[in-house]
């Protein structure tokens, strides 16, 4: 009885809709056969999408888009709202899985060379999905509305602020007004949950379109090189011959896999919890110590790591290049042979941005250009260095701790990174050339000689060049002590291995 | 304007296909002085936060005896022109260096390379930024990382024994000196 009830609204719909007649064709499309585990990444990228766009929703219905009271709704959602932490958690790990399947399925387009023809606008318009999901995961980090989302849009409104003469117009419309403010947390509040969602939707369906339009490709194999003029006639014959239904048979790899992945993705989110919120928003704090998602790691230790004098150049240069030159891949290439082992330079070209990327992510993590703010306080000269020094080593110890030395150089791997260890620099560095490094500074080191009286540069000297690794001389240039003994930072402690 | 005429085969109620040739180019240039009407306002709108030039006032930073000579502390002040919406991030800083036989230099918290929130080392004279390792030294020149140039420095004045900065804006390469 029901089923027939059933069947007969079914039937009621159909006839005026056309919905199976529609979707059937969709679903039962002919894919190849050999089209396996490879081609599951695309399907869990739209997983995470849609997880994304149901857990927004729903953290929209609790989240205050003002920057009166985002941080406070946070922690509302955090800890009040029933399982809002939990929805908060799904939202801030399905970005990353979503970043993190993005740049996994472009990576098998590529290596497999999948963006040739006829898939070229496939292709594209999937570069500009990667710059979608980029843009939501940076907007997304704004909705934070803590120490990290402030920061964050300041080093944003700085790198604007760098574009010549219309740079402070742009950073201006950036920000909505000339601060960071409630018209800046609005403005990225349109664009996280009304723009950007909106253009993917609608890249998405496109590229979905696309992908039915132009079917989905084999598995490369050396020798078999795509020809524009034969292609299609070639594909259509083969999937015709040899292909199955996507719909179960390649569909149900993509369950498996996207099944597996959505149970990790609710494990971390369960086990791990949601990504902050770091700090309240307030700019006068100035103890705040930013750092973007991790899905922006990389730019952030690039831009602790690019040369000054063309920082400028390729911070407005390279984004505008990249983009256009992905955009292009297709068109540079469309013909030709797909399988990776006769594509060395592209295998080369994969492996190098990867290992680019992997490389500044982990720089950006351990961040070894920041100073250590607290070091000079919290990490004490370790005890074997302190041991029997003379009165005035011991007061250059006193001299390093204080000056904030510590912040930049480690002992013995404690301390920060930014400047050498000095463990041992009592073995590089002669007496004339600490004084003179200390003095003057240089290599990135701030000039201590206006701060520093001479006594204090003598008794940090005489700290420093006993810093050696057991058995080693002290450095020195032949002649220089003598030179040195006239002058009133003459060595007091003299090394006997260079007399 | 025989192209008109192929949706109509049908039959045509008699309507002539000149007609609708002047019906459409008057309807084409109604929705083009349309659309120009609505997005003069529109994108006007959005760009417009970009045009706003005369952000700073006077901000009153206390009395100058609270910044004893030759030191530098932070004053923390509400910006100028900002409004209950903008919650806590309407608050923000500034190094004031009360220099040795007078005067004040007031340098912004944010770094010039980046604008991270650099922070004040008494004891070296050093401001140390926490994000890419930039360093200036007490006068707010660079001394290393990668900053292009020293810190931004507020317009001060003294009033009546009052510390004054022209303030209201987020510092940035092309705003201060």
């Amino acid at each position: 009885m029901m089923l027939r009830w059933l069947r007969s609204i079914i039937g009621w719909t159909e006839e005026r809709s056309g919905a199976v007649a529609f979707v059937a064709p969709i679903m039962t499309h002919r894919v190849p056969r050999d089209a396996k585990w490879w081609y599951v990444f695309g399907s869990a990228t739209l997983m995470f999408f849609s997880i994304q766009l149901v857990s927004g929703v729903l953290l929209a219905t609790l989240y205050a888009p003002s920057a009166a009271d985002a941080y406070q709704s946070l922690i509302y959602i955090d800890n009040q709202v029933p399982l809002g932490w939990m929805l908060r958690a799904i939202h801030g790990w399905s970005s990353n899985a979503m970043v993190l399947m993005v740049v996994v399925h472009m990576s098998q387009v590529f290596l497999h060379a999948s963006f040739k023809y006829p898939r070229e606008l496939t292709w594209m318009v999937g570069v500009l999905l990667l710059f979608c999901t980029l843009a939501l995961a940076f907007t997304g980090q704004i909705m934070r509305w803590d120490q990290d989302a402030y920061w964050g849009l300041g080093i944003g409104a700085s790198i604007v602020d760098r574009v010549p003469v219309i740079g402070n117009t742009l950073r201006g419309i950036l920000l909505g007004g000339p601060y960071i403010g409630g018209a800046t947390l609005s403005r990225f509040f349109a664009l996280h949950v009304f723009v950007l969602p909106g253009i993917t939707i609608a890249l998405v369906g496109l590229h979905l379109a696309l992908i039915l339009k132009g079917g989905i490709s084999e598995m490369p194999k050396p020798g078999m090189v795509v020809d524009p003029a034969t292609y299609r006639k070639g594909y259509e014959e083969r999937v015709h011959r040899t292909g199955v239904p996507f719909w179960p048979d390649a569909a149900q790899r993509d369950m498996v896999f996207c099944g597996l992945a959505l149970i990790v993705l609710i494990g971390l989110a369960a086990f791990y919890g949601p990504f902050g919120p770091n700090g309240n928003p307030d700019p006068s704090n100035i103890d705040a110590n930013p750092r973007p998602d991790s899905a922006f790691l990389w730019i952030f230790a690039a831009l602790a790591l690019l040369p000054p004098q063309i920082e400028t150049f390729l911070l407005l240069a390279a984004p505008p290049v990249i983009v256009l030159f992905m955009l292009a891949i297709p068109l540079l290439s469309n013909r030709g042979e797909r399988a990776p082992t006769r594509r060395p330079l592209a295998v080369i070209a994969s492996l190098a941005v990867a290992v680019a990327l992997v490389s500044l992510t982990w720089l950006g993590v351990s961040s070894s250009w920041s100073p250590v703010m607290t070091a000079w306080t919290a990490t004490p000269a370790p005890v074997s260095l302190v041991k029997r020094l003379t009165p005035l080593q011991m007061q250059g110890a006193l001299v390093l701790q204080y000056q904030q030395c510590r912040n930049c150089h480690a002992i013995d791997g404690a301390g920060g990174e930014r400047g050498p260890d000095l463990v041992d620099v009592g073995s590089r560095l002669s007496w004339d050339q600490l004084v003179r490094q200390v003095q003057q500074g240089g290599g990135n080191m701030p000039a201590y000689g206006k701060t520093l009286s001479s006594a204090e540069t003598v008794a940090v000297v005489a700290f420093l060049q006993q810093c050696r690794v057991d058995g080693q001389p002290a450095a020195s240039i032949p002649g220089a002590l003598e030179r040195a003994r006239t002058s009133d930072l003459a060595p007091v402690a003299t090394p006997s291995a260079s007399e | 304007m025989s192209e008109g005429c192929a949706q109509c085969q049908g039959g045509c109620d008699g309507e002539k296909p000149s007609r609708r040739g002047v019906m459409f180019k008057i309807g084409a240039g109604l929705m083009g002085v349309g659309t120009v009407l609505a997005s003069v306002p529109l994108a006007g709108a959005l760009v417009a936060p970009g045009f706003v030039r005369d952000g700073d006032t006077w901000v009153d930073l206390g009395a100058t005896s609270d910044y004893p000579e030759g030191e530098t502390r932070l004053a923390k002040f509400t910006l100028p022109g900002s409004n209950p919406n903008d919650g806590e991030t309407s608050r923000t800083a500034a190094w004031v260096r009360s220099m040795s036989g007078g005067g004040f230099q007031v340098f912004a918290v944010n770094c010039a390379h980046l604008g991270c929130p650099v922070k004040w080392f008494q004891q070296s004279r050093l401001f140390m930024c926490p994000c890419h390792g930039g360093v200036y030294y007490e006068d707010g020149s660079r001394a290393s990382g990668p900053p292009p140039r020293g810190l931004f420095e507020y317009q001060s004045k003294v009033e009546n024994g009052r510390l004054f900065i022209a303030a209201g804006r987020l510092p940035g390469l092309q705003e201060s000196t």
